[in-house]
């Protein structure tokens, strides 16, 4: 390239710079703007607003000209509170109890539908589906009135069962305050949980199976493996990448549970503090007691929380688990 | 063949010409229309009322008696679920937009909202608000005032306390109402005569035994949880009885364990499983409307156990500082507050209980109630009303009464000794009401 041809596209360049722009240069910017509007009035905006108000003190009955800057006070009282040990307490003990069994009971679940269920397998798996799709307020109505302790048709069985040689003396002699009695209200939380969100877990190892080749399957098979071992040998292993996404999402879910313990136990009555978690203790300091700065506080915390937590779960699974 | 295809398009430019024309004239027309129908809002202003089930109910009623005040005035009342109602309007003072011109409160958020800056103070000019005080019931008024000495709502209904209970199954445990009501340990005793004769509970749940001890006991000026200095009060004797004898009646399984407004509740007065309710007397008209219809003449209100006087709940009204018609929000609030037939009218509509002494006066308070098995029951809560002392609010006592409800819990569930979850109770309180 001679000296004369470099000038010449050197000065093309510059001319193209100098262009004024026109209304059609604009327009590309034009066609993506409403998604950044909305996302940084909706998305962006609410959370830099989130950090201010971690550091203010502010009940916002009181206006926006309220708020005082208090540095990391709203931390530390979070910190020293007794309601947020609990909370933090009773949301861990809700991941153990439901994510644990969810992925333990999801997974071979679904290899069984993978394996066994050619007829009707949609409507089998639909069927699990149906609880993660139903509405809070349905599930409210449903569980309160199986589980009310006069009226409740759980009770109404047992007391039914105490009539049965052997069995009835297994059951108990009185009802159950399912979500009235603090050492139940727990556990009775936990199992709709698990109930809700089973069918969740098993539609995406069902998803992941189906795109397991069969041929590794019919070789181990040739190989004498039987089903146990082709499931625990075969499958398990490529399945790794979704366990990986699957348990990441529950510990993301699980941090931030909310409806069910919410929807289940009226937050006025007193065993509520029982079902806990730290998304309610939030919601009750925001719009209980007024206070958005602690609660914001907890809302960072719990964010440093999943942080952690999904790194900790990444490096378990190495990079080959992760499907890298 | 071009002609033709020329005259076309000049025949299109002439009317691309016509249409420009006639859009202007219409756009003309429509702007001018448009600044006419601004004028007309302009002149036609639009008070705007915030309200909750049923309280709006109220509001709606006296939408006559407001359009014969302020016939230029169109009233518009907006109605929120009651929780739905309080958050929203906290937001709306939050941010500042949204606004309505008359904020109705529920008692529980009083203390809250009068707490915050964003309340006009009716006390002075130009509402004089303090004017009216000897008008009202004493205990309402009080609530009403705020840490400050501010006025900052009015008070259009109270709920004195009362024992109502299902006469028919007390008459079936051989207990009369002298016996149900001579003392608290009367009261667990006839409970425990009730089980054994009927099955029935005496109490939907010991924690509405808990509540009205802890306010049967509060010395006129004294505040429920706190002070005037702002100390926790919750280890004094008052709690330590009230939590000692509501433990000792779920101990006794006097109690259904079903939260009042629960479906259980609901279930359990419907059934005649759950023979009293300790609450306000505005409960009679929830019963007769739509928990127990068919239960007419079996309730029966009596005076609380013990000669004990407290009150349950109250509504009151207050004026946003951004309110656009503050005039005309305070003559709406004295409307529904203040005006003798109004309130006698939120009566009838509601069975709400007049905070307005000269409603109370009323010959309809003596009419008797046929849910009540003809009980000229007003009267007694007249009574009642005035002798209810006044409790200042304090805008923590809702997160004490949350701690409060943990504590007895703790004490029933686990076992947890009375004043040790009292004085774990008082530095969590303590904790929690750090910016007071």
């Amino acid at each position: 390239m001679d000296t004369t041809t470099t000038t010449a596209i050197t000065a093309t360049a510059a001319a193209a710079k100098r262009r004024p722009l026109k209304a059609r240069d604009l327009a590309p910017y034009l066609f993506v703007s409403p998604f950044f509007l909305l996302f940084a009035i909706f998305g962006l905006f609410p959370l830099l607003f989130s950090i201010w108000l971690s550091v203010h003190e502010w009940d916002p009955a009181e206006g926006l000209q309220a708020m005082h800057f208090v540095g990391l006070e709203n931390f530390r009282f979070i910190l020293t509170d007794p309601w947020f040990h609990r909370a933090v307490g009773n949301t861990a003990w809700f991941a153990l109890a439901t994510a644990l069994p969810q992925h333990l009971v999801a997974l071979p679940l679904a290899a069984f539908i993978h394996e066994k269920i050619r007829r009707g397998r949609d409507l089998v798996v639909g069927a699990y589906f149906v609880p993660y799709i139903t509405s809070s307020v349905a599930i409210a109505l449903i569980f309160t009135t199986l589980l009310s302790r006069d009226y409740g048709a759980v009770n109404a069985l047992l007391v039914e069962l105490t009539r049965v040689p052997l069995l009835g003396s297994f059951m108990p002699g009185h009802p159950i305050d399912w979500l009235g009695d603090a050492h139940y209200a727990k556990p009775t939380v936990a199992f709709v949980v698990f109930w809700r969100y089973l069918g969740w877990n098993t539609v995406l190892y069902l998803s992941a199976l189906q795109a397991i080749s069969p041929d590794l399957n019919e070789a181990a098979t040739l190989d004498g493996a039987g089903a146990v071992r082709r499931f625990l040998y075969v499958t398990v292993p490529l399945l790794r990448p979704m366990i990986y996404f699957a348990v990441t999402l529950s510990i993301i879910g699980s941090l931030q549970l909310f409806e069910e313990p919410f929807i289940l136990v009226d937050i006025e009555q007193g065993v509520s503090q029982s079902v806990m978690t730290l998304a309610i203790f939030m919601y009750r300091l925001a719009f209980g007691e007024g206070d958005f700065g602690a609660a914001s506080a907890v809302s960072w915390l719990v964010f440093l929380m999943i942080v952690v937590l999904t790194w900790l779960n990444a490096r378990l699974f190495g990079r080959e688990g992760r499907g890298e | 063949m071009a002609l033709p295809a020329l005259r076309g398009i000049a025949a299109m430019d002439s009317l691309a010409r016509l249409n420009r024309r006639r859009f202007s004239a219409w756009l003309g027309a429509g702007l001018l229309g448009g600044a006419a129908t601004a004028r007309a809002q302009e002149e036609r202003k639009t008070l705007v009322v915030a309200s909750f089930p049923d309280l709006d109910r109220a509001a709606l009623a006296a939408r006559q008696q407001w359009s014969r005040l302020h016939p230029d005035v169109e009233l518009k009342i907006v109605s929120l679920q009651i929780a739905d109602h309080h958050t929203a309007m906290t937001t709306a003072l939050a941010t500042g937009a949204g606004l309505p011109d008359v904020m109705a409160l529920d008692f529980r958020f009083v203390g809250k909202f009068a707490a915050s800056g964003g309340l006009e103070d009716l006390a002075g000019p130009p509402y004089n608000g303090m004017a009216l005080r000897d008008r009202f019931e004493r205990y309402a008024f009080t609530q009403a005032i705020n840490k400050k000495g501010a006025l900052t709502t009015m008070p259009t209904d109270i709920g004195p306390g009362t024992l109502l209970y299902r006469k028919d199954l007390f008459d079936q445990s051989g207990v009369s109402e002298a016996a149900l009501t001579a003392s608290w340990d009367g009261f667990l005793a006839a409970g425990r005569k009730l089980k054994a004769a009927t099955g029935a509970y005496l109490l939907g749940d010991a924690g509405d035994l808990r509540d009205i001890l802890l306010r049967a006991g509060v010395r006129d000026g004294e505040g429920l949880y706190f002070d005037a200095e702002g100390h926790v009060l919750v280890e004094s004797e008052r709690f330590v009885h009230a939590f000692e004898m509501s433990a000792q009646a779920h101990r006794d399984g006097l109690d259904g364990r079903a939260q009042p407004w629960s479906n259980d509740w609901v279930a359990g007065l419907k059934h005649g499983h759950i023979a009293t309710q300790l609450m306000g007397a505005w409960l009679t008209g929830h019963l007769r409307n739509w928990i127990a219809p068919d239960q007419s003449g079996l309730w029966r209100s009596a005076p609380l156990p013990g000669g004990a006087f407290a009150s349950y709940g109250g509504s009151f009204y207050a004026i946003p500082k951004k309110s656009r018609h503050k005039q005309l929000a305070w003559d709406f609030i004295k409307l529904l507050c203040a005006d003798r037939e109004v309130q006698l009218q939120s009566l009838r509509v509601l069975d709400s209980f007049p905070a307005l002494l000269e409603a109370q006066q009323d010959a309809s308070m003596e009419a008797p109630i046929p849910y009540l098995g003809g009980q000229r029951a007003r009267l007694m809560w007249r009574d009642i009303a005035a002798k209810v002392p006044a409790i200042p609010v304090n805008r923590y006592d809702a997160v004490a009464t949350d701690v409060i409800r943990d504590a007895f819990e703790q004490v029933i569930t686990e076992g947890v000794a009375v004043r040790q979850a009292l004085r774990d109770a008082r530095v969590l309180i303590e904790h929690r009401a750090r910016w007071r």
